[in-house]
């Protein structure tokens, strides 16, 4: 019990002093799964939504991918991207591995199946008569769907806070690609992963809460836009 | 194509998994004119709705509107902004009645200043103008469908479908729907188009009515013509034919025929030879019941002593089943029911004009 306390006075204290350290690894794990989340919002939604609403052969499949990629462990991410982006191998000329912008597309792959599921299963919840209401008011296709994924918006927001939840996180995927490397790609899960190993309890304890101080930040704001409006 | 033809379909076909659903030879519609499609559930009243507006693919057939042809691409998208639809959900959009009513003005892209007045006109027409600023999740079954009608007019559409509007209201919010759609639909001279299974919204409403069964149109014509003299069985239930009797004309004498039915005759009018294998269909609000040895009407050619069968309520009035040989469906009031004390296994007489029988060819049977 002391050890915890001693860890929520040793985070406190260092956010009060700002420590430079502390505050570079948090920036740091904001920004890389902030613009994760993103790209996958892009790139989940858009699957989604397209999945959604059209019918083609092996639709199911294609459903069913989606929802295993929702469960899929960071660490197997990690592990195939850390191969594309490994000196020899696809992508290995771009030189990314061990750059914060290998931990992007890791958390971007994590994140975009969960965005996609959570998606398609927003739009396809919507009444299908909706469709032909938004097209018989005189809406382009382009239109149509825009308007879907406004009247989905509520839903969607519970998809930005999983994606976001489940990348700011994981660290099995970040410690792969990352490389943990001090003041260049070390973010806060690695870096109590590391603390945690050094026997440092404190400062581990110290990263752990201000993780979830952010964490918890970042979703009440999301649930107080989702909660301001009634559900359908 | 007659010149105030708006829309008109030829050789329609539409099929969902290989199985047709519609096929539809020849369909067109007034401007101005309010037609109406009836059917039982299933028979592909919505379907040639969505199929007229463009919202479903054809397997073939042209769909022509003001004579021209509406094919994919840009003409169907100009088309379908000169249409408006209203289903019978009222499929409103997670925001205020106001924004709700903007949605087909926000599409086309219509500056906001221009757009407020056709809003709040509209919302007063459909009595809204209180809710403009409400959640359109917020309010009632009927306002919502309200919602959704002033929706529909406020593009100033040329043609309006109608998908069941009224099957989810409750009766007097129906009635007022029904009563402030027509005052603006007369207002406007709208061309309108409406599905239901409802042959009494149908008959308040429509100028021409089209009944549907299997994909088909099998009538078309006035209310009058549809509700007295359908062309086959089909048609007769659904608008309320409960009696129908086949037989044999016997003779015919001045356009007056002699139907045989069940060692009985029944007069009706019509254009048959003796020996002619028919269907004799009769109203049940055409059939007055007397007690037993009363002096009936004597306009009414057809006078049958009976025993009641069988009563039934339905709504304000009284369904009484009348075994004279064969059996006779009347409606009957209930100032009548008590004044009558009709009661089951009560002898009576029942009547009904020759005008009141109508008479069509029986397909089942071949003729002599």
């Amino acid at each position: 019990m002391d050890l915890i306390l001693e860890g929520i006075k040793k985070a406190i204290w260092l956010l009060i002093t700002l420590d430079p350290e502390v505050l570079g690894i948090t920036w740091l794990s904001l920004k890389v799964s902030g613009l994760a989340t993103f790209i996958s919002l892009f790139i989940g939604i858009s699957t989604g939504t397209l999945v959604a609403l059209t019918r083609f052969p092996g639709r199911r499949i294609v459903v069913s991918l989606i929802n295993t990629g929702m469960g899929v462990p960071p660490v197997v991410v990690g592990l195939f991207v850390s191969i594309f982006l490994w000196r020899n191998g696809p992508f290995g000329m771009l030189e990314l591995l061990y750059t914060p912008t290998a931990i992007i597309i890791a958390q971007a792959v994590i994140a975009t199946p969960i965005v996609a599921g959570i998606s398609l299963a927003s739009i396809q919840k919507l009444p299908e008569a909706l469709r032909l209401q938004i097209l018989a008011l005189g809406a382009t296709r382009i239109q149509m769907i825009w308007m879907l994924i406004k009247e989905a918006r509520l839903p969607l927001l519970a998809a930005v806070m999983a994606g976001f939840g489940g990348v700011i996180s994981e660290v099995g995927a970040s410690i792969m690609v990352g490389g943990n490397i001090k003041g260049y790609t070390r973010v806060l899960t690695t870096a109590t992963v590391m603390e945690t190993g050094r026997g440092n309890f404190d400062v581990a304890i110290a990263l752990g809460v201000i993780l979830l101080f952010f964490t918890f930040c970042i979703n009440a704001i999301l649930t107080s836009i989702q909660q301001r409006e009634r559900p359908r | 194509m007659s010149s105030d033809t708006i829309l008109q379909v030829s050789s329609l076909r539409v099929s969902r998994g290989g199985t047709p659903v519609l096929d539809i030879p020849e369909f067109s519609v007034a401007k101005g004119e309010f037609l109406s499609i009836i059917g039982p559930n299933g028979t592909g009243k919505s379907t040639l709705l969505l199929s007229l507006a463009g919202l479903v693919k054809r397997q073939g057939g042209t769909l022509l509107f003001k004579g021209k042809v509406v094919d994919n691409g840009t003409e169907l998208l100009a088309f379908r902004r000169r249409l408006a639809m209203v289903f019978q959900e009222p499929l409103l959009f997670d925001s205020t009645v106001y924004d709700n009513v903007a949605a087909g003005l926000k599409i086309r892209g219509i500056k906001r200043d221009w757009v407020r007045p056709v809003i709040e006109e509209n919302l007063a027409l459909f009595g809204i103008a209180h809710l403009a600023s409400r959640s359109a999740c917020k309010i009632s079954g009927g306002e919502a469908q309200r919602t959704s009608l002033a929706r529909a007019f406020a593009t100033d559409p040329e043609l309006i479908f109608l998908d069941e509007p009224f099957a989810s209201l409750d009766p007097p919010t129906k009635e007022a729907i029904i009563e402030d759609l027509g005052r603006v639909m007369r207002a406007r001279h709208t061309t309108a188009i409406m599905a239901t299974h409802d042959r009494m919204d149908a008959l308040r409403l429509s100028r021409r009515i089209a009944v549907m069964d299997g994909g088909r149109i099998v009538q078309i014509g006035t209310p009058s013509e549809v509700m007295h003299h359908p062309v086959n069985e089909t048609v007769a239930v659904f608008v309320g034919m409960e009696t129908m009797l086949a037989g044999e004309v016997r003779g015919s004498s001045c356009g007056v025929l002699e139907v045989g039915i069940n060692h009985q005759s029944i007069y009706a009018t019509g254009a048959f030879s003796t020996g002619d294998q028919v269907i004799c269909f009769i109203r049940p609000e055409s059939v007055m019941v007397f007690p037993s040895g009363y002096a009936a009407d004597s306009s009414a050619r057809n006078v049958f002593p009976g025993t009641v069968k069988k009563i039934q309520p339905i709504g304000l009035l009284f369904r009484v089943q009348i075994d004279c040989s064969f059996v006779l469906s009347a409606h009957v009031t209930q100032q009548a029911m008590e004044d009558l004390h009709i009661e089951v296994g009560m002898e009576v007489v029942a009547a009904f004009k020759a005008t009141a029988v109508h008479v069509i060819k029986n397909t089942h049977l071949s003729s002599p």
